[in-house]
């Protein structure tokens, strides 16, 4: 099968998760047609790192957060956590899986359980588990709401409607912080924040991930977002991979169009700073359903070219960790 | 109502004179709007920006007249070309909806009615308010959907909104506000729920739009990005009062108020190394039931001091294009020593934290 490639990817041995080929199909209806989510991308996340995953909506961000929690369980590839493969595991194995890779939402308050009284929200995983003693279990809920900067009281008398957005989405990071996991799966958790509160949430994120050496998977389609947190951005484009780097790098020296279009979409808050129209994606992301040939992106690309639609693009490497898949990159190897 | 054919091209379209919106609730007063006034000039944007609850939201209700019946409180004027709408009831408000205002609001899919084709929805108010036969109302839904460059215009006329992208179903809700050429677009968080491409897209996209038909916008957001390339002026709200107004380059070249200083220090900027440590504002907005006695900002406001706390700082202007509520603004002696005691405090920090 036409990957996207691999040359971006660690040695075996030096990533806490490697994701390779990874294909994500769901069927449409009874048509026989299917959306094709994820086609084949390849990724790894060393320990320690923050891997930002961005792109617009609809290119497979969510989908390939939730493939590595095995939900559902991906239609090809291989996923690997500390070695070991994800995609056939059962029983124990699920066990260690749902403790050690804990994934948080976009929507705060819809993603917590409107009837239970936040103490018992964050303290469920340990019951579900069978985790220590009620004592105990009460000690870590404790623990893990001070970290986040939730009154443990208060937690104890209230439910999710009577704390602010924010404040929901630090419960929801408690509550994935209580099994003590190596790694969290953060999927758009700051979108729906004010900007204020959004900064709030991101510092926690930085200061949790130094307290307790997590591993993070940051997706997001606010490219300065994800560059704040992350130490190495993927860019990803309907179901495919267009290009990873170090964050700094992605910005500075761009290699594939349609990093350079995203780029370019974000609000400057700075007047003086002018982006034109002609600077921006234009059009719609295609239907996942019936994607371009060739190079995904072509429809929308600047620069394609006839090659473009009859051969896909591979991962190839630029130096200095960036990798990019793209017959004509904006910038040639290092 | 000055009727379209005569409207004049410039000068003062919209001004508030102390407008004040409140709701009476089972806990008390809620003081959402309290005593904002400014002007807006015919075919200019202005936005309005402030965290969650500052009261964005029902200013611009306020002016359109969208406010619940019961237990709202209204004070002050909204003059729009001459005519006082604070004082007008739905029936009177109901001429200026479409023609001479009109609103994008956050949420395309609850703003859609879901059982009616969008061809539909973009012709009725154009049968409702401008009395088009239904041929014709086509075909300006049609050209409508072209200006607001929806792909495939034809096919869309006869979609329901579920069948649409989000991106599209924005762009379907400014061809239905557009229909019948108002005078006053308000666009409230209008690309919050949208991708940085589509909202980038969306922006530019009402941009072109009111610079084509001469249009004012009003522009709501909380994130001063958003505002910077797209409007000629901007009103900082906070806890239901205006803290600083100012043109747009002004206000970027010259912000005196520490909220909008806030505002803009918590934004992840691209040029900034990654792991660059957010500035972000401790705590939340006030209760607008019992705000803060003296500036409401006060108990976020690192540059506080006890007069703060006791006596309101009113608007006032240093020059024709900028003004602000703060008694010790962005620059004067007592900011810039509080700087330096923060700057200091950082310093120390980071060296206790190497060693
Ligand atoms: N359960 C499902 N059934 C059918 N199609 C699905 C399903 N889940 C996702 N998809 C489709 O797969 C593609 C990728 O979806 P995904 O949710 O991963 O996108 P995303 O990048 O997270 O987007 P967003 O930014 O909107 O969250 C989309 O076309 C989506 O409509
Ligand atoms: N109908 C209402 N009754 C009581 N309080 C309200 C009502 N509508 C809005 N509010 C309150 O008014 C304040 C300002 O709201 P809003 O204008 O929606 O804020 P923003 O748009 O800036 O987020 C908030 O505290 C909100 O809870
Ligand atoms: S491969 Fe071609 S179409 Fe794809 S991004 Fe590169 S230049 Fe554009
Ligand atoms: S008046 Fe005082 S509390 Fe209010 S913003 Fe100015 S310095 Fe801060
Ligand atoms: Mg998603
Ligand atoms: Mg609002």
């Amino acid at each position: 099968m036409a990957g996207t490639g691999k040359a971006h990817l660690h040695g075996e041995g030096q990533a806490l998760l490697s994701v390779e080929d990874l294909l994500v199909e769901f069927p449409v209806g009874r048509t026989g047609l299917k959306v094709n989510a994820v086609t084949g991308i390849s990724f790894d996340v060393l320990p320690g790192e923050t891997l930002g995953l961005v792109g617009e909506s609809g290119c497979g961000k969510s989908t390939t957060g939730k493939a590595i929690m095995q939900l559902p369980r991906p239609n090809g590839g291989s996923i690997r956590f500390e070695g070991q493969e994800l995609t056939s595991l059962a029983g124990e194995g699920m066990r260690m899986l749902r403790t050690n890779i804990q994934m948080i939402f976009q929507d705060p308050i819809s993603s917590l359980n409107p009837r239970r009284k936040v103490t018992n929200i964050v303290m469920e995983p340990l019951n579900i588990w069978g985790i220590g003693t009620p004592e105990e279990r009460l000690k870590k809920v404790n623990e893990v709401l001070e970290a986040v900067g939730i009154d443990p009281d208060r937690a104890a008398s209230s439910k999710p409607y009577q704390f602010s957005g924010g404040q929901c989405q630090r419960i929801s990071i408690a509550r994935a912080l209580v099994l003590d996991p190596k790694m969290i799966i953060c999927d758009e958790p700051v979108s729906a924040l004010d900007v204020s509160v959004q900064a709030q949430v991101l510092n926690l994120l930085e200061d949790l991930k130094a307290k307790f050496g997590l591993t993070l998977v940051f997706i997001a389609h606010d490219l300065a977002v994800v560059k704040n947190i992350s130490d190495r951005v993927a860019v990803m484009y309907l179901g495919k991979m267009c290009e990873v780097a170090r964050s700094d790098d992605l910005y500075a020296r761009p290699a594939h169009p349609y990093t350079q279009v995203l780029l370019n979409s974000i609000p400057v808050p700075d007047p003086t700073v002018k982006i034109t129209g002609n600077q921006r994606v234009q059009g719609e992301i295609p239907s996942p359903v019936m994607p371009p040939s060739g190079c995904r992106f072509r429809t929308r690309c600047p620069i394609a070219q006839d090659r473009c639609a009859a051969e896909e693009p591979e991962l190839q490497a630029l130096g200095n960790d960036q990798y990019v898949a793209c017959h004509f990159p904006l910038r040639s190897a290092n | 109502m000055t009727s379209a054919m005569h409207r004049p091209q410039d000068g003062t379209l919209l001004e508030l004179r102390d407008v004040r919106t409140h709701f009476s609730t089972a806990r008390g007063i809620v003081r959402a709007v309290d005593g904002v006034s400014f002007t807006l000039e015919r075919g200019k944007a202005l936005g309005i920006v402030g965290e969650s609850g500052s009261g964005k939201t029902i200013l611009a209700r306020s002016i359109m007249g969208l406010l619940p019946k019961r237990g709202t409180i209204r004070q002050g004027e909204v003059l729009y070309a001459g005519d006082d709408l604070a004082k007008l009831d739905l029936k009177g408000m109901r001429k200026f909806w479409g023609q001479e205002m009109s609103m994008i609001f956050q949420d395309p899919m609850t703003s859609l009615n879901p059982l009616m084709k969008i061809g539909n929805q973009i012709g009725e108010p154009l049968r409702v308010h401008l009395g088009m036969d239904k041929e014709n109302a086509r075909a300006t839904a049609l050209k409508l959907l072209q200006d607001v460059k929806i792909p495939e215009p034809e096919k869309r006329l006869d979609q329901y909104p579920h069948e649409l992208s989000g991106g599209m179903r924005q762009r379907a809700m400014i061809a239905i506000a557009l229909a019948c050429g108002p005078t006053l677009l308000f666009a409230d968080e209008p690309t919050t729920a949208l991708d940085v491409t589509v909202q980038a897209q969306i922006l530019d996209l009402i941009q072109e739009q009111r610079r084509d038909r001469n249009m004012s916008v009003i522009l709501v957001t909380h994130d001063l990005g958003v505002v910077a390339g797209h409007t000629d002026e901007i009103a900082v709200m906070y806890a239901g009062t205006l803290a600083e107004k100012a043109t747009t380059a002004e206000l970027f070249a010259n912000m005196k108020h520490p909220y909008t200083e806030a505002l803009l220090r918590s934004i992840p900027k691209l040029d900034q190394p990654s792991h660059t440590r957010l500035m972000a504002i401790g705590g939340r907005p006030p209760d607008l039931i019992t705000p803060p006695t003296g500036c409401r900002f006060a108990p976020r406001c690192p540059y506080a001091t006890e007069k703060c706390r006791t006596e309101i700082p009113v608007l006032e202007s240093i020059s024709a294009e900028h003004s602000f509520a703060c008694w010790n603004p962005v620059g004067s002696s007592h900011w810039q020593s509080k700087q330096d005691e923060l700057a200091s405090n950082a310093g120390l920090a980071s060296a206790g934290g190497q060693a």
